[in-house]
């Protein structure tokens, strides 16, 4: 059987030539003086204080910071999840700010694909039935549902395991679904809000193979929110977020590349595919890599 | 999304959790049957007394001697004691109440059947030839006797399924003489069976004679205690009434003071009384029964609380990947609903299965109704949508950035 990730390697290829189109893009994201302010109790926490930002189209952009300095929340507004205080955020240039709920639940749907820590997978049920989740939504039909979820599955190295609950899949096998869950709507732009947080370091590595390969293959504008400097060293930007501020925003020249690093790596370990004894999967992943 | 896809998803998380699901459906499904059954019972002894009222005859009137309740003291009707009513006014009645269409006495007397070595110790009726018409109820074998018959005194007699039975068992009555206080009479007839009256009496151990027969050659007095009125219609019979009322108080000269010294009863008025009682009885056990419906609805509430709080993570995923909430109310609405009305289906089954039973196993008639299937159906789904409303909102209310951090 041919593994999955040797298709992954042959495929991943990081040019310059890339890096230079991102320049010419459209704008997909535009914060724009942004302001979140809680009130608990009598007192108000500034969790923003004015954030602008710019992503463009194909953008691979780390968001990093401690906790508390306000990316969760930067997060949950380029989410649509919260609202600003103040300001405006644009989405593909629709003023978003202001939405209602529903209004916001549908620009999730359809504009939006989130991963997220935890995979939040639907439990006890199949793989293919969580992709297809975000398509119910959207009222796609029957057919296509199926034909894309299986196509979502089968890009992130999934085929044969439609059927397989969550709980008979891997850490990094539950967040592949969960990526090919963000991408059946085909989104504008992936918010990873610490997608390799639960993971071991080879599985993080070929998480984030995935993320580089829908970037530099399909052009996806993907957000990932981390708090680890080698993770955040994949992306091509980083904005560092510091007491509901932007501390800096600043390119990466070299990113790291997940494909080649996955060569290099011992071909025993990341043989995962074929392996039907792996019901407890961080635990697993991890004493493999003590 | 649309409804089929939400009832899926509604029915697949019922089946996640099938012991939980059972249970809950246990409380409708419980109440839903004692519904049923409870109408079903109340319905079958409301039908078997209306059956007993029709077979006696809803125009039928009781005309007997003596008040029914004078100053409280005399209480007794058809007392022997009593002379007030005579062949005479019966007559009158006939003649001059134009309502009515068939009169008959009724002078009951007990007496021994003597039949070869046999003897059967029974009531003794005597009627006039309109007797089965009046009562609705028909000889089986020979006939019954005829006015010329009553007009002669003549000694033939009609008996009963119970003294056919037992007087002449394996051969036919019809012919046969039987004696009577020494005197031989010509069985001419058996009447059909009849069963029981609403006092539990077999009205089939009577023999029917002329009445003339029986007041000059069994009882030897002209007495009358009771008399049996068909009005034209049921709807005259309320004027018959009146009307036998009036005939009777001028006949026996009453003065405006005077109480009655007989009693007009109409069978309509007991047909309405033992209804209106039958249907106390069924509002009753259906209330009864009802309160376990209730409860039901409360557990369904109780279990739909718990699983929107056990799913908040479940309902986060589904907002944060596109749910409007009114998609996630209406899933938790539909699988509230799927639970009450599943368990309602499934009482309506054991309700019509135990409705089945109960003739053969406690001997009490059942009528199952169709209104109480139908409205024990739109009542569990009611109860479904009433008790799952509020958790569904719940849900729908959640916040999904609360909802994705929930533990």
């Amino acid at each position: 059987m041919q593994s999955i990730l040797e298709i992954q390697r042959q495929n991943v290829g990081v040019g310059p030539e890339l890096l230079a189109k991102v320049d010419e893009s459209p704008v997909v994201i535009s914060l724009d003086h942004i302001h979140k302010t809680y009130t608990m109790g009598d007192v108000e926490v500034h969790a923003l204080r004015g954030i602008s930002l710019e992503i463009k189209q194909g953008e691979f952009v780390a968001i990093m910071g401690a906790s508390g300095s306000g990316k969760s929340t930067t997060m949950n507004i380029i989410g649509c999840l919260d609202r600003p205080t103040k300001g405006h955020y644009f989405l593909d240039g629709h003023d978003l700010s202001q939405l209602s709920k529903d209004q916001r639940a549908d620009i999730r749907n359809k504009k939006l694909g989130f991963v997220f820590q935890g995979f939040n997978l639907l439990s006890r049920t199949s793989a293919l039935e969580n992709v297809e989740l975000p398509m119910l939504y959207a009222g796609v039909e029957t057919v296509e549902r199926h034909r894309r979820s299986m196509a979502a599955l089968a890009a992130v190295g999934l085929a044969g395991r439609e059927k397989n609950h969550p709980n008979q899949l891997s850490g990094g096998q539950q967040q592949r679904v969960a990526i090919a869950r963000s991408l059946v709507n085909d989104p504008a732009l992936i918010l990873a809000d610490e997608p390799t947080g639960n993971l071991d370091s080879r599985t993080s590595v070929e998480v984030m193979e995935i993320f580089q390969r829908l970037n530099r293959e399909r052009h996806m504008t993907l957000i990932l929110v981390t708090h680890e400097p080698d993770i955040a060293d994949y992306a091509d930007r980083v904005v560092v977020f510091k007491d509901g501020k932007i501390k800096s925003d600043y390119q990466i020249e070299s990113p790291r590349n997940a494909a080649e690093e996955l060569k290099r790596l011992p071909a025993v370990e990341f043989d995962d595919d074929d392996d039907d004894s792996e019901l407890v999967a961080n635990d697993a992943g991890k004493q493999k890599e003590s | 999304m649309n409804l089929l896809m939400i009832i899926r998803v509604a029915f697949r998380a019922l089946v996640r959790n099938k012991m939980r699901a059972a249970l809950t459906m246990l409380g409708i499904i419980i109440g839903v049957s004692a519904v049923i059954a409870m109408v079903s019972i109340g319905q079958g002894a409301q039908q078997s007394v209306q059956n007993q009222i029709a077979s006696i005859g809803t125009n039928l009137l009781f005309v007997s001697a003596g008040a029914q309740n004078v100053g409280g003291v005399r209480t007794g009707t058809g007392d022997t004691g009593t002379n007030t009513l005579t062949i005479e006014d019966l007559d009158a009645i006939k003649r001059e109440v134009p309502s009515v269409s068939m009169v008959t006495p009724a002078i009951n007397t007990r007496s021994q059947l003597i039949f070869g070595s046999q003897n059967w110790n029974t009531q003794i009726q005597g009627v006039s030839e309109q007797y089965p018409d009046i009562r609705k109820w028909n000889v089986q074998d020979g006939s019954f006797f005829t006015d010329a018959d009553v007009r002669t005194a003549a000694r033939v007699i009609v008996v009963g399924q119970t003294i056919a039975d037992n007087l002449f068992p394996g051969t036919s009555a019809v012919g046969q003489t039987v004696r009577v206080k020494d005197l031989p009479f010509r069985v001419v007839g058996v009447m059909a069976r009849k069963g029981q009256d609403q006092q539990g009496r077999d009205q089939d151990d009577t023999a029917f004679a002329p009445y003339t027969t029986v007041q000059k050659k069994i009882l030897g007095s002209p007495r009358v205690q009771l008399a049996y009125v068909s009005a034209l219609s049921q709807d005259a019979t309320y004027t018959a009434q009146m009307q036998i009322g009036q005939l009777l108080r001028q006949r026996h000269k009453l003065g405006p003071q005077d109480a009655d010294d007989f009693s007009v009863r109409n069978m309509s008025d007991i047909a309405e009384a033992a209804n209106e009682t039958n249907s106390i009885m069924t509002i009753l056990l259906a209330s009864i029964a009802s309160v376990s419906l209730l409860v039901g609805g409360i557990g369904i509430m109780n279990i739909m609380l718990v699983s929107v709080t056990e799913r908040t993570r479940e309902i986060g995923i589904r907002m944060a990947i596109g749910a409007r909430s009114s998609a996630v109310r209406t899933q938790f609405l539909i699988e509230s609903v799927v639970l009450s009305l599943t368990g309602g289906l499934i009482g309506i089954l054991l309700g019509l299965a135990v409705s089945l039973l109960i003739p053969s196993l406690l001997g009490w008639p059942t009528l199952v109704s169709m209104a109480a299937v139908i409205g024990s159906v739109v009542f569990s789904a009611a109860v479904g949508i009433f008790f799952g409303y509020y958790p569904a909102r719940k849900a729908a209310a959640l916040d999904p950035i609360d909802a994705l951090r929930y533990e």
